[in-house]
């Protein structure tokens, strides 16, 4: 998620921060990096020069080479105008006084309108609101089907109507009368692009006709340079309330986010994090600002983990690492809670100082790997969990056999066990950064 | 209409500002300075070309302006046109058929990229040159895919194989290479689900899907196309480099072109990786899939169209 940007930036603040004090050469060559870094993440040409000049104006001066500790004055800065292009703190959805809000998603074909409408549908049942989803588009081939096979899947009915005029549909949408009136009515309008005068035109008078709270659009985070023209159409013509940015979970950098916010103003409100409707995130400027500069994203891990970890469990672990008493058992149950929260290498990545460590990278874990880890301890005897030094080769041999793998396969997991267990110790430890450790629900942390 | 007119037809009303840009420093300049170099380099930036491409063919003109090749802006234009084209590899790539047929053609793609709707519009453009076509709906995990797929395989007169949503997607493109082979047909076209290239498992099972063609018949797929989208970025390099790796693609369909962005990562994708564009794609309508000409691209990356009707050619070399 954003990594490689992040990474690149971080590297640049290492180089920063071994040195004592700045030089304005140092700042320059640094914003100079900064430039490549963003151009390469498809922040916009303009957008870019914009933040770098402003950057070099706060930076280059008496600020900086006055200031005890210089290089963290650069990335304060730096840090502050990010969250700022981003838009400043979170906002949420802009809820009617008198229900029904009525929430219409638009953008272009293929940016995954469809799939955050049900998303978002699913969040706010979730939170116990009663939505609805209004199948607009009607011309991509099978698009309404697609809305209502994933009404079924979340449990959230779906409005359709047999009628070639979307503006029709949404209006029939509103004047259902129905024992529990939904709230929030989602509308799932057509890809469009921005270019497209009779198709803009169509949403606006959809806009008229439904008047919504919410005009939310979305936008795929791999779009490049064109990223600003699409978002200041759609904003000239319907006046935006938001933004979503989808597909996320890959290895975009998502530069398209900072322009976005740059050139329309729109604060972006959710994010798409992945295929299943469960992945959705609000958007959190200052938290994405600290995830590019390294500071770590601890705030999300914190919440992630608290949704799937139990925390008598997580304290137990920690308590173990530090009595040097954590088994091949803890082991697997660790890897259990952490296949529940997502890919290892995302989290690492929320882990303040540890996005660009690439010795991590060894003990990253693909989900069949932990069916097949599981499989191993599993055929062990409880006597060799607790104490795997006592696993010779014919102990290996047995476990292997138990569990459909090969001693190849024991040994590895032994190994990684063991780097495991290292860098846990290591970790929990701490260099310097103990207190804010101490606080996570984590014992890897 | 020719590709070069659709090509601009989509891309009027758009760019002023590139316009503006390129315009004020090609028409008004007859010298080659600093100014007019960062316009240039802005252009190509603006276009997707991304950065380390860009600068590669800025130093490569200006080698030629050291050496008095090049001397008006003029001339500077003319030549990174060609050098653009000359990277995109000159002339059509055309599709690589099968010895014997059935020729498979795999499409492949991150979501949302237009891998249907390219398969749709290129099973109408074989259907249309005589070609007996087999459509194979191997995206059995989005919601209504196959439905979708299904309207484009009638619109085109093509053959339609289709399992359950949620089946092995290998066993519906083995079947239909299997229905094509016994029934003497020319094409099988493989629509399969999106993916982000960096899902592993997801990527697996594509190569799965490869496989299990291949074992069915040697040489296939013969054409493994990525779909691209052209608005998409420079993540369309990390896209193009792990498709590539996973299962070999052979060539791109950049789709979208009718929108304002200019799909100028082709351009970077093609430098280093060496992937041919195959197609493009310009609307929504079954004929808008169309071959991809370098020199044309090369044309419409410099070409500007002005807000208001009247097309304006920048340079016209």
């Amino acid at each position: 998620m954003l990594s490689l940007l992040s990474e690149r930036i971080q590297g640049i603040f290492k180089k920063l921060r071994s040195k004592g004090r700045l030089t304005p050469e140092d700042v320059d060559g640094a914003l100079k990096d900064i430039r490549v870094a963003l151009l390469e993440a498809d922040v916009n040409f303009r957008v870019v020069k914009d933040l770098v000049n402003r950057i070099r104006e706060r930076a280059v001066g008496q600020e900086i080479l006055e200031s005890l500790t210089p290089a963290q004055q650069v990335v304060k800065i730096v840090h502050e105008e990010l969250t700022r292009l981003m838009g400043g703190g979170e906002r949420g959805i802009n809820w009617a006084p008198q229900p029904p809000t009525v929430v219409m998603m638009v953008g272009l074909q293929g940016s995954g309108k469809t799939t955050t409408a049900a998303k978002l549908a699913a969040l706010w049942k979730k939170q116990g609101k009663r939505p609805l989803l209004v199948a607009a588009d009607v011309y991509r081939p099978a698009a309404v089907k697609q809305l209502q096979v994933l009404g079924e899947q979340i449990g959230v009915p779906v409005f359709s109507w047999e009628s070639q005029d979307p503006v029709e549909i949404c209006r029939r949408s509103l004047e259902q009368n129905l024992p529990f009136p939904p709230n929030p009515v989602i509308i799932d309008t057509a890809g469009r692009l921005h270019i497209d005068v009779p198709l803009m035109e169509e949403l606006k008078a959809i806009k008229e006709e439904i008047q919504p709270q919410e005009i939310l659009l979305v936008v795929d985070a791999m779009t490049g340079q064109d990223a600003v023209e699409v978002a200041q159409r759609f904003h000239a013509d319907l006046g935006l309330t938001g933004v979503v940015l989808t597909k996320m979970d890959g290895d975009a950098r998502g530069g398209a986010a900072l322009s976005v916010l740059a050139v329309t103003g729109c604060p972006i409100k959710f994010m798409g994090t992945g295929e299943k409707i469960g992945n959705i995130e609000i958007f959190h400027p200052d938290r994405l600002a600290s995830r590019i500069l390294g500071m770590g994203d601890v705030l999300t891990l914190i919440e992630k983990a608290q949704e799937h970890v139990e925390l008598e469990k997580a304290k137990e672990w920690h308590k173990k690492i530090q009595q040097r008493d954590f088994t091949l058992e803890d082991f697997l149950e660790q890897l259990k809670q952490m296949k529940k929260m997502g890919p290892l290498e995302e989290l690492l990545h929320l882990l303040p100082g540890l996005g660009p460590i690439k010795e991590l990278k060894g003990v990253e874990v693909d989900p069949k790997e932990v069916v097949r880890m599981e499989a191993i301890i599993q055929s062990m005897t409880p006597e060799e969990r607790r104490n795997p030094a006592i696993i010779n080769s014919s102990r290996k041999k047995r476990i292997a056999a138990g569990s459909g793998t090969r001693i190849q396969d024991v040994n590895r997991l032994l190994r990684q066990f063991e780097e495991t267990k290292k860098l846990l110790q290591v970790l929990t430890e701490g260099k310097g950064k103990k207190k804010k450790m101490k606080e996570l629900p984590f014992p890897w942390i | 209409m020719n590709f070069f007119q659709r090509l601009k037809e989509g891309l009027r009303k758009t760019r002023e500002e590139f316009s503006r840009h390129l315009e004020a420093l090609v028409g008004f300049k007859r010298e080659i300075d600093e100014e007019f170099t960062e316009g240039l380099e802005e252009a190509l930036i603006l276009a997707d070309v991304g950065l380390p491409t860009t600068q590669y063919l800025m130093e490569q003109l200006g080698q030629q302006i050291r050496a008095r090749g090049v001397r008006t802006p003029a001339e500077a234009l003319a030549y990174l046109k060609e050098e653009v084209a000359s990277l995109l590899g000159r002339e059509v790539s055309p599709l690589n058929w099968a010895p014997s047929p059935p020729t498979v053609i795999l499409m492949v793609g991150v979501n949302g990229s237009g891998k249907t709707t390219s398969l749709g519009k290129l099973a109408f453009l074989l259907a249309r040159e005589g070609k007996k076509v087999v459509v194979a709906a191997a995206d059995t995990f989005r919601a209504a895919a196959i439905d979708q797929l299904e309207v484009w395989a009638q619109r085109s007169g093509a053959a339609f194989i289709r399992h359950q949503p949620g089946a092995d997607p290998a066993a519906v493109a083995f079947d239909a290479l299997q229905a094509a082979k016994s029934r003497g047909w020319d094409v099988v076209l493989v629509d399969t689900a999106g993916r982000l290239q960096t899902k592993v498992n997801l990527m697996e099972e594509l190569k799965k899907i490869k496989r299990v063609l291949a074992k069915e018949q040697e040489g296939a797929p013969h054409e493994v196309l990525l779909v691209l989208d052209a608005t998409t970025g420079q993540n369309a390099l990390s896209q193009a480099r792990l498709f590539k790796e996973a299962v070999e693609v052979t060539g791109i369909v950049l789709t979208k072109l009718d929108g304002t962005a200019k799909g100028g990562v082709v351009v970077a994708i093609a430098r280093e990786l060496e992937l041919p564009v195959k197609f493009i794609g310009l609307g929504e309508g079954i004929e808008d899939l169309q071959p991809f000409y370098p020199r044309d691209f090369a044309e419409a990356l410099f070409t500007d169209i002005r807000p208001e009707g009247g097309e304006k050619q920048i340079c016209s070399s």
